[in-house]
């Protein structure tokens, strides 16, 4: 599976995670600041609810149509002279592209940050026919250098790594001399990457969001290297995951701006570039060539499903920077690049349950995510509901937990059965209990008592105790 | 009058609902509450029939199992003028039965029925009989956790804050991070016990920096989660439900 990163077992890499310290440090530290300036910044608008209402309302809309939608992008961009591919698997995606490069004789590649070519693997099948692809993205540079780390966040890929670390990346591969300052790291990277643009055949870039009515796309960055991308070299391909689209320019406003706020807590990044097809005869700049890859790869199966929502997703990762589970096992431990809730619940629908099964359960189910999605997707409850597949439909929960559960269903809707049980609880436990705790548990109870201690259950339960009261007299 | 409560009127009927963990563990947290919603003027009836809201089968995916208790809950409170819970996120199990059934089916008007009139603790007193000063007093440095359902889902934030303030002696301090989750999370706590552990030790790391020598809370769950965490730690912090403060009148 091209998603898949890491080792093949969830609670290796979950281990793995959870002993890293460094990354542990990094992440925490990241979090907290891009909490804080989200939330500094939603403050500011005054009416942040009301624009994650909209949020919702235009991503709601533009995913229902989503057929609409891009048949008028498709239509728009093939009328001002670009090429438009509709690929079903990334697969597909990618014999395209390698078609397109090998056309141009093409050798190197500049490629903008884009989690869809993440997704499929793009840059492999590439260098599989011999070229290079440069990554201009710094998070992604930094992580192509490193051997190719995966990355382990969406907006910010390098997040696990901290300054320290990539200033040894850069020194041990790059014989960087400097300190480990942001700026010289920084202007360091630019410096190599400037030559890079300048060589390269073709550019290729992702997409936050394509705009129906006029045939162009929107790149969100903070860099400008995407602009670097999409101006020198003389083919550019975009490729964009299928929903990644807005009707008009109206929407692109609003969708943007909540991208901003809710991704890095800004009112824009410093660089919002929209492109509208290829170089037109009275342009001075743009490509000469333009190609638009539309991917599916599973997101069509997704739609008319209770998981719809989770196509509603503007990619701003809000969701990834307050989760607690996230902050202490780190982006890699979820195996997929897309890690957090979001990567709970959209990686098992791209992907599948053989592949995923364990990221539904990977949340305490807090709903901080729910809580501050822009576009208000009900995050939580869609990890639930996959839970409920997971059993009901899957059925690949464990017999015992069947077993248990239909013991719960008894118990539950069975008053006598339920006071029965309640009334044994305190004598079933005595075995394991010491000075009114219970520091060693049967089954799976275990995994409880491991690391802390579990109340006794009170010989005189609440029930007993408000009847007794009720013989003598009720209240006093 | 005291709050919303005429002197003399008809006294507010209130079922109590223990929940499980109540039931079984903390029947002191349900004592301290029912002996306060008499002393502030409320019948309290305990409907002997309930049993467990469902939420570890809800949360788990079961389902269909997790019907069979929201129908009989439904059932046994449907006489209830108001269903008072001492757990913000056990009553957010009994809102979400709404979400179980058919749109527009018996069953939902039922649901949404009791929905309508089932509240946390801290919530009735301060939204229903309208009291902020429930005349308690209690010796000590607390801090409180926020648990994650019953601020965020229940959407009760305040209530428990403007209870504690009136608490004579008692010193509220902040929870640095009280937003952060406690790493309970149902059947989480056991399937991924190894990330829940690192989220209780954050979560008791904030409490030690508050220098409290008192937790309250208003979920059971969370409590048994920290508190169980504290004494295999050996931590000198105490850890109560805030329906035992409430309760208390300065004579421990």
């Amino acid at each position: 599976m091209p998603m898949h990163i890491g080792e093949k077992d969830f609670k290796k890499r979950v281990t793995k995670g959870i002993q890293d310290d460094f990354m542990r440090g990094a992440v925490r530290s990241a979090q907290e600041r891009l909490q804080n300036r989200r939330a500094a910044a939603a403050e500011e608008l005054g009416d942040w609810e009301e624009w994650r209402t909209l949020g919702q309302q235009i991503r709601s809309h533009t995913v229902e149509h989503l057929d609409y939608y891009l048949h008028q992008l498709s239509e728009k961009v093939a009328e001002l002279g670009g090429h438009v591919f509709f690929a079903e698997t990334g697969e597909e995606a990618n014999e395209y592209i390698k078609q397109v490069v090998q056309e141009k004789n093409a050798k190197k590649i500049a490629k903008s940050k884009s989690m869809v070519t993440e997704e499929i693997s793009m840059n492999e099948a590439l260098e599989g026919i011999g070229c290079e692809v440069i990554e201009t993205d710094l998070g992604e540079y930094i992580l192509q250098i490193d051997d190719h780390d995966p990355p382990s966040h969406i907006v910010a890929p390098a997040l696990h790594k901290n300054k320290e670390q990539i200033r040894d990346v850069f020194k041990e591969r790059l014989d960087y001399l400097k300190t480990e300052k942001p700026e010289e790291l920084a202007l360091f990277a630019r410096e190599k990457l400037r030559e890079e643009f300048l060589t390269a055949d073709i550019g290729i870039t992702g997409c936050n969001f394509a705009v129906a009515e006029s045939g162009s796309f929107a790149l969100v960055t903070n860099e400008g290297n995407a602009r670097m991308v999409t101006a020198l070299p003389k083919t550019q391909i975009t490729v964009m995951g299928m929903e990644r689209i807005v009707p008009g320019w109206e929407e692109l406003d609003i969708v943007v701006s909540l991208l901003t706020r809710a991704a890095v807590g800004q009112k824009l990044t410093s660089y919002i570039t929209a492109l509208t097809g290829p170089k037109q005869i009275d342009e001075a700049d743009g490509p000469e060539e333009f190609h638009l890859v539309i991917v599916d790869n599973g997101r069509s199966k997704i739609l008319g499903t209770e998981f719809q929502e989770a196509l509603h997703c503007i990619r701003c990762a809000a969701c990834i920077n307050v989760c607690p589970v996230y902050r202490h096992v780190g982006g890699h431990a979820y195996g997929s690049i897309y890690p957090g809730p979001i990567g709970a619940v959209l990686s098992p629908l791209l992907s599948d349950y053989d592949e995923y099964k364990e990221l539904p359960y990977a949340s305490s189910l807090c709903g901080a995510c729910t809580e501050v999605c822009p576009v208000k997707i009900p995050l939580h409850e869609q990890l639930i509901m996959h839970r409920r597949k997971i059993v009901e439909d899957e059925k690949k929960s464990t017999l015992a937990e069947r077993i248990a559960m239909r013991g719960f269903e008894q118990i539950v809707h069975s008053a006598n059965l339920y006071r029965t049980a309640t009334r044994m609880a305190p004598f079933l436990t005595t075995p394991f209990a010491k000075n009114n705790v219970i520091t060693k548990g049967p089954g799976p109870i275990r995994n409880w008592t491991d690391t802390r201690d579990l109340p006794r259950p009170t010989k005189e339960r609440f029930r007993d105790w408000f009847k007794n009261r009720e013989k003598q007299g009720g209240a006093v | 009058m005291i709050g919303n409560i005429q002197k003399g009127a008809l006294k507010v009927k209130v079922s109590f609902f223990i929940t499980c963990l109540g039931d079984i563990f903390y029947a002191n947290a349900g004592k301290a509450a029912v002996e306060l919603l008499e002393r502030l003027g409320c019948e309290v009836e305990f409907p002997d029939a309930q049993t467990c809201c469902g939420q570890p089968a809800y949360n788990s995916g079961y389902h269909k199992e997790t019907l069979e208790a929201a129908k009989h809950m439904i059932e046994v409170f449907e006489q209830s003028e108001y269903v008072v819970g001492i757990s913000g996120s056990c009553v957010y199990m009994l809102h979400e039965y709404v979400h179980l059934f058919k749109d527009g089916s018996n069953w939902q008007k039922r649901a949404i029925a009791l929905k309508e009139k089932t509240y946390e603790f801290s919530q009735f007193i301060v939204e229903i009989l309208g009291i902020e000063d429930v005349g308690a007093s209690y010796q000590a440095v607390a801090t409180y956790h926020t648990s994650c359902h019953m601020t965020r889902l229940l959407g009760v934030k305040e209530a428990p804050f403007k209870l504690l303030e009136n608490v004579k002696g008692l010193k509220m301090v902040d929870l640095p991070y009280r937003h952060d989750c406690c790493g309970f999370g149902g059947t989480f706590s056991v399937k991924m016990a190894n990330i829940s552990e690192q989220m209780v030790d954050e979560k008791i790391s904030h409490i030690e920096e508050t220098e409290a020598n008192l937790l309250l809370g208003a979920d059971g769950s969370c409590l048994m989660n920290i508190g169980g965490r504290i004494t295999r730690q050996g931590k000198p912090v105490e850890v109560k439900h805030i329906a035992e403060i409430l309760n208390s009148r300065g004579d421990e």
